[in-house]
């Protein structure tokens, strides 16, 4: 199985955030928890479903991720950029996503 | 320019604080997901990737300093110190909190803005001619029409759950700046032979994923009957345009399907009964709507005509931003003044909380106040006196926004893309600086002249690129990005849906890929003076497939 993360929008503003290991939604995708098998992707559909229903959260998915050298990279250019944010500079104060990570 | 009267401030209002409400029972959790979905989409509040988006109207584009003035307190208070113009002559905002766009709306409302319609399956903003009022070819302006169905179709009972959303578009002149052709309605005001003010009417325009260009089933429509025939419309559509599914569910669909005979038909049964309603509408009323649109007093400027011919030959960037960025206006002292908001390599559309109150004030002091949103995603000052172009122009140069590139190849066109859009497949912002940056040069661009290119990263087609001369759709392809080119689009008078040229291109590649085509018309064309789209017209997609995708091509690809 791809290893699998869960992630979801924040109610209040928003923000992409993920799931971590003591069960609070991070901004940080590299502190998410991983699911390395179906029995915990499956409790995190869970966890995504009652958090919706909790209404922390909003538009919960479970996506693909690798794991290399440490560090978590969703297989999907949208989730990257979910992570990493825009990938120009778009605000001052702001930073671009690194450019290594978005690329294929 | 329209000033809200009681019964609009008091609507505003009601619903900036029915929101609130709505949005503090959503954050308590009174209210799920499912209900209140609806009810953000109707307050202008969506959803991206990295957060919410809030949509607020700028009707047909037009505000003033102290509205402007708002947009960059909003930029600065709430977001992250700009804003993006869209093609609709909106601003979206990127990074409000949901829990702060209640304070938003309230701010909005303090000077006569709201972000209602801008979502849902109702009649949108209504756009026009973003140099109403001011171009010398124009008939009528054609605002005051657009406000007379603003007011119309705002919260109308019967029309607010139609089977898709409904977008209308007005021009006053025979040159089309609206692009009315692909809108669900399109306007064109027009003169009879008696001098009497009317509508050809165009129906069934639309792009997204099945671009189709509107049909004209009246060619002179008389002022008075303009709500009666467009309820009409509205009816035939709410009655058997389809709801079983959202691709199929827009007016241009009923319109192919149904054939524009049988249509106009329907429509002209409709407006038997409706003709002679209270939606006639009397000479009076329109007048007293046109009165607030009245042209500022502009007085004699003469001496510009002397200053600017001595200012041009000083400088010759001046003049290149004269040339390209300033046109004729009816007043022959005065012109209509295009601030671009795509530098070079920058972002289209994206103006700092910094540049936003630069705008305004120099609205009020070398523009009368009035400020302007293009669907091609600039500013526009419609009444500036060539005698003051001169310091517009430097005070413009300290803020990044003397770009002389209007209707140029860097004149780009991107939605959002995949940078925030949740429906994207592509990125758009990013090809359009590669691009931009490598057309970049003054003498380049004006060698290549009009050229307009524009990009969309998904089907939804946001970013017209169907109407574009050069039109990129970004693609998902084995989970990579890809672009497909289309060429002869246009959005104007003689609207044309570009043409798929061939296969598509990476990310990496279609920078080039623009370049050859770019090559492939200076080599061709017949002179300087034979444009892009003309040249196109006259030799058809052969030349530029060849070029693109010749034998050699091939091999090295
Ligand atoms: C980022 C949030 C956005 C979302 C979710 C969104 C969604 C959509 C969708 C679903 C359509 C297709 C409608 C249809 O074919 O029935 C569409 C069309 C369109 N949108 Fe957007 N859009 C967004 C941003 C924008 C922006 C930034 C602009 C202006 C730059 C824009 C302007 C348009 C235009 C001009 C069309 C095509 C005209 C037509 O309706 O036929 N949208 N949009
Ligand atoms: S065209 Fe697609 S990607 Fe671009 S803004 Fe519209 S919905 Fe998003």
């Amino acid at each position: 199985m791809t290893d699998k993360v869960l992630t979801a929008n924040r109610l209040s503003d928003g923000i992409a955030v993920w799931l971590d290991a003591a069960g609070h939604w991070t901004e940080n995708l590299q502190d998410a928890l991983v699911a390395r098998h179906a029995e915990a992707a499956a409790s995190l559909e869970a966890i995504g479903k009652r958090d919706f229903a909790d209404n922390k959260v909003v538009d919960v998915a479970v996506i693909d991720v690798e794991e290399t050298n440490g560090v978590l990279w969703p297989t999907r250019l949208r989730e990257r950029i979910r992570a990493a944010g825009p990938t120009m500079n778009y605000a001052s104060g702001y930073g671009k996503a690194d450019a290594a990570f978005i690329a294929v | 320019m329209y000033r809200y009267d009681e019964f609009d401030h008091a609507f505003v209002s009601s619903r900036v604080e029915q929101f609130r409400d709505q949005v503090e029972r959503r954050l308590s959790g009174e209210l799920a997901e499912d209900a209140f979905k609806p009810l953000r989409l109707m307050n202008g509040v969506y959803l991206q990737l990295h957060a919410y988006m809030l949509r607020v109207a700028i009707p047909y584009g037009t505000l003033n300093s102290k509205q402007m003035r708002m947009l960059a307190h909003i930029a600065r208070k709430y977001d992250r110190g700009y804003g993006h113009f869209t093609t609709r002559q909106n601003i979206q905002y990127n990074w409000p909190k949901l829990s702060d766009t209640p304070d938003i709306l309230a701010e909005l409302a303090s000077v006569e803005m709201h972000a209602l319609q801008t979502s849902g399956n109702c009649i949108r903003n209504v756009t026009a001619d973003h140099f109403a009022g001011a171009a010398a070819d124009e008939v009528a302006d054609p605002r005051p029409y657009a406000e007379i169905l603003r007011q119309w179709s705002s919260v109308h009972p019967e029309f607010s759950f139609l089977p898709r959303k409904f977008k209308i578009a007005v021009t006053g002149a025979e040159r089309d700046r609206a692009a009315i052709q692909v809108h669900d309605i399109g306007l064109h005001l027009k003169k009879n032979d008696k001098g009497e003010i009317g509508f050809a009417v165009y129906v069934g325009g639309g792009q997204g994923r099945t671009p189709l260009i509107a049909k004209k089933i009246n060619d002179f429509l008389p002022e008075q009957d303009l709500l009666s025939y467009i309820t009409a419309i509205m009816r035939v559509y709410n009655l058997h345009g389809r709801r079983d599914n959202k691709y199929k569910a827009r007016i241009k669909i009923l319109v192919h399907e149904t054939g524009v005979e049988e249509l106009s038909r329907q429509v002209e049964e409709e407006f038997a009964h409706l003709q002679e309603t209270e939606l006639k509408l009397p000479e009076a009323d329109v007048a007293a709507i046109a009165a607030y649109f009245a042209p500022p007093a502009l007085p004699e400027r003469s001496e510009g005509w002397a200053q600017l011919a001595g200012w041009k030959k000083q400088d010759e960037a001046f003049a290149r931003w004269v040339n390209q960025n300033v046109q004729p206006h009816k007043h022959p002292d005065y012109g209509m003044v295009t601030i671009s908001l795509k530098p070079i390599g920058g972002i289209p559309g994206d103006a700092s909380d910094v540049q936003m109150d630069v705008i305004a004030d120099l609205a009020e002091e070398f523009a009368n106040d009035e400020i302007r949103i293009s669907h091609e995603q600039n500013v526009i000052f419609p009444h500036v006196a060539l005698a003051d172009l001169e310091p517009l122009y430097r005070a413009l140069t300290a803020h990044g926004l003397e770009t002389a590139n209007s209707n140029l190849i860097t004149d780009i066109i991107a939605c959002p893309g995949l940078d925030y859009c949740a429906l994207a497949n592509a990125r758009s912002i990013p090809v359009a600086q590669e691009i931009s940056t490598r057309f970049g040069a003054p003498e380049r661009q004006a060698e290549i002249g009009e050229l307009k290119i524009k990009i969309s990263g998904c089907i939804n087609a946001c970013g017209h690129h169907h109407v574009g001369h050069i039109g990129l759709l970004g693609v998902e392809k084995k989970g990579a990005e890809l672009y497909q080119i289309t060429l002869g689009g246009s959005g104007d008078e003689h609207t044309s849906i570009g043409e798929i040229i061939g296969r598509g291109f990476e990310p990496s590649k279609v920078t080039d890929a623009i370049e050859t085509i770019v090559d492939t018309y200076l080599g061709l064309r017949t002179g300087k003076e034979e444009k892009f789209l003309d040249a196109y017209r006259r030799v058809g997609p052969q030349p530029f497939k060849d070029a693109l995708y010749g034998e050699a091509k091939a091999e090295a690809a």
